[in-house]
């Protein structure tokens, strides 16, 4: 097991610095960010150059980025475009966005499971048609226009929400901000659920189960679902990151000020600092939830030894 | 009938294998086999999710209990073409993508009107005799809009596809086939991909874009794309690089590109056929989502995304604006979906 982790840490470390490094050169390669810092005139050129060696964006840009890397180890994530530190932006803006994440997740596991082992125990039934139909229209409407079209009803026609969040965005305001983020992933939850339910019915385990006499509950909470979460929860966990890299819709719909808010306004500004700041988050983040949900694997399902 | 004897159990090996994979499908996120590589493949959201799924367990050698052939042995091919043609949601999907495909050629032949003359009078009035969907915010016919906005959104699909399967397929039928220093570099650099999230990935790189032609946009989904199919790919050359055929050819002399060309490609293709036609749905949504964060395409092209984002400022007064695009580019998703479902039925030969 700690040889496996040592390997994966390893092989997590190539990824991290590309994948950094990319969003580094799209950052400083296509736009210049010089001139977001002057807003929208031009800038006067003796201020830009000066601009220029103050950040140090006259050296090669292999340079700019092991600096930048280094200064983001000691724990510097350098300035956003108004003044204010990055790490400021990211601890007003991480518990906003977790916050969200975790509402979501809360869907996939509640809503999602139990759709995913009534569907798989009725397969065929009228309601198993039914659910399998409402997934693929959920997963084939774009997560914006779900968004825009429960804003609407929920919050303007029928009033029973806030249609914005407030800056503060607890938990009671994020309940549908939250269901729209997970929608997609709730509606393919389910249908990984019913596929593994349906599929390890016929398990021999779960006929001797019945052919002991167990109750029907016990047979399905102790032994089919068991062994039937195992593909779901670490498509959960690798979500994680996915959900959190893709609130940028949500949390533009419905006005949260979380990372996705934060990153949008360092692209539109064109500030490299604000943005690679947060992806290189985003990327630890997804890399580490990664890494964990394969050591869970082995957890949940003793069969699988990692040497 | 009665039960065949049951064979006597397997003697079970010495040893344990170091790293035992228990049956069935135990993908982890986005279709990844832990072995894969360090990241899941969940960025694309949930359909692209559902077809590297559905590749990926096509692309497993049949169970013991496929029966074999009763009668005249077919092709798969031709099996799954008399499979498809009995199949209801194959003819009913494939029947709108083929109207989608017309009315892209020709959108004239049910659109009279010009879908960029507007007239600022009628802007956000309901549906009227000739205008059966009613005005957007601008006052532009928004059934004229909706049938020529199929052209854009088809057009980037298909071409986004079309450049997805092949640098995909090619980079990672080559470094299965040839495995080794290669195959461990792209994996990693699939890896490396994997870690972007998508939409963020296009709202860096297309924000800085001036072009307003769609080519800025299928270039970035086929940049941030490749490695979904290079790594169904690669997983399908390995599973077919081991079966008996191919190691036939090769103890014949067969080169490398004779095995390539004429024994695995025909047999590793499915899946990625598979997960290129749920792909390609994914990409016509993922290009509406572009549009609405304001980095993808830019007015005055007519297409569904830039119908849906400029309709969202007038959804309170105006929701008909935004229903119908968004109903197109839904039903659009759902065929490609419910099409690529059908194939990978079709083409499975458990399922037989």
């Amino acid at each position: 097991m700690g040889r496996y982790v040592i390997r994966r840490l390893l092989q997590m470390i190539p990824v991290f610095i590309g994948a950094t490094l990319l969003i580094f050169l799209m950052v400083n390669v296509m736009g210049d960010p010089v001139a977001g810092l002057c807003g929208d005139r031009q800038c006067d050129p003796a201020t830009a150059a000066q601009l220029r060696k103050e950040f140090g964006l006259d050296k090669p840009v292999w340079q700019q980025y092991a600096t930048y890397m280094g200064n983001v180890f000691t724990g510097d994530f350098g300035t956003a475009f108004n003044g204010q530190k990055v790490t400021e932006l990211m601890s007003t803006a991480f518990p906003v966005t977790i916050r969200l994440t975790v509402v979501a997740i809360l869907f996939e596991i509640v809503i999602g499971i139990l759709l995913g082992v009534v569907t798989g125990l009725r397969r065929g039934r009228p309601v198993d048609t039914g659910v399998l139909l409402v997934t693929l229209v959920v997963i084939s409407v774009p997560t914006f226009v779900t968004g825009l079209l429960l804003q609407l009803l929920l919050g303007v026609k029928w009033g029973w929400i806030s249609p914005s969040v407030s800056s503060e965005a607890p938990f009671d305001e994020l309940i549908v901000p939250g269901l729209v983020l997970a929608s997609v992933s709730l509606a393919y939850v389910t249908r990984l659920t019913r596929t593994s339910i349906a599929e390890n019915r016929r398990a021999d385990y779960v006929r001797t189960a019945v052919a002991k006499g167990l109750p029907r509950r016990r047979v399905i909470t102790r032994h089919l679902l068991r062994n039937s979460l195992i593909p779901v929860v670490t498509f959960i966990g690798t979500d994680i990151g996915a959900l959190m890299g893709g609130a940028i819709v949500t949390e533009r719909i419905f006005n949260i000020h979380g990372v996705g808010f934060q990153l949008y306004q360092g692209i539109l500004r064109q500030n490299t600092q604000t943005v690679v700041g947060f992806v290189t988050v985003l990327v630890l983040v997804f890399l580490v939830a990664n890494l964990l949900v394969d050591l869970l694997y082995a957890v949940l399902d003793p069969r699988i030894r990692y040497a | 009938m009665p039960e065949p004897p049951v064979p006597p159990e397997q003697p079970t090996p010495p040893q344990r294998p170091l790293r035992s994979m228990p049956p069935g499908p135990h993908l982890s996120g986005g279709g990844r086999a832990p072995e894969d590589g360090a990241i899941a493949a969940t960025g694309m959201g949930g359909a692209m999710d559902l077809a590297t799924e559905e590749g990926a367990s096509l692309g497993k050698p049949p169970g013991p209990d496929a029966g074999g052939p009763q009668d005249r042995p077919r092709s798969l091919w031709s099996d799954a073409w008399r499979d498809l043609r009995r199949n209801p949601v194959f003819i009913v999907s494939a029947l709108v993508i083929l109207f989608l495909v017309v009315i892209s050629l020709w959108p004239s032949a049910i659109a009279s009107g010009n879908p960029l003359k507007c007239d600022l009078a009628k802007s956000q009035e309901g549906s009227q005799p000739g205008h059966p969907f009613g005005f957007n915010g601008q006052g532009c016919d928004v059934y004229t809009r909706t049938v020529y906005g199929a052209r854009v959104s088809v057009t980037v699909g298909v071409c986004a596809t079309l450049g997805v399967s092949i640098l995909g397929s090619v980079l990672g039928g080559l470094a299965g086939f040839f495995g080794g220093v290669w195959d461990a570099i792209l994996s990693r650099i699939t890896d490396v991909f994997f870690a972007i999230p998508v939409v963020l990935g296009g709202l860096v790189l297309l924000s800085v874009v001036t072009s307003s032609t769609v080519w800025p946009v299928i270039g970035f989904m086929v940049l941030l794309g490749w490695p979904q199919i290079s790594r169904i790919a690669r997983g399908s050359v390995i599973t077919t690089r081991q079966h008996d055929y191919v190691q036939a050819a090769r103890a014949l002399g067969a080169s490398n590109s004779r095995m390539l060309l004429r024994h695995i490609t025909p047999n590793a293709i499915a899946p990625v056929i598979v997960v290129a036609t749920i792909a390609l749905g994914t990409y016509i949504s993922l290009e509406a989502t572009l549009s609405f964060l304001g980095v993808g395409l830019k007015p005055p092209t007519v297409s569904w995304g830039i119908d849906i984002s400029s309709a969202s400022q007038y959804i309170r007064t105006a929701p008909h604006a935004l229903l119908w695009p968004a109903g197109a580019l839904a039903v659009t998703v759902l065929a490609f979906i419910m099409l690529g479902d059908a194939v990978r039925d079709a083409l499975d030969p458990k399922l037989r």
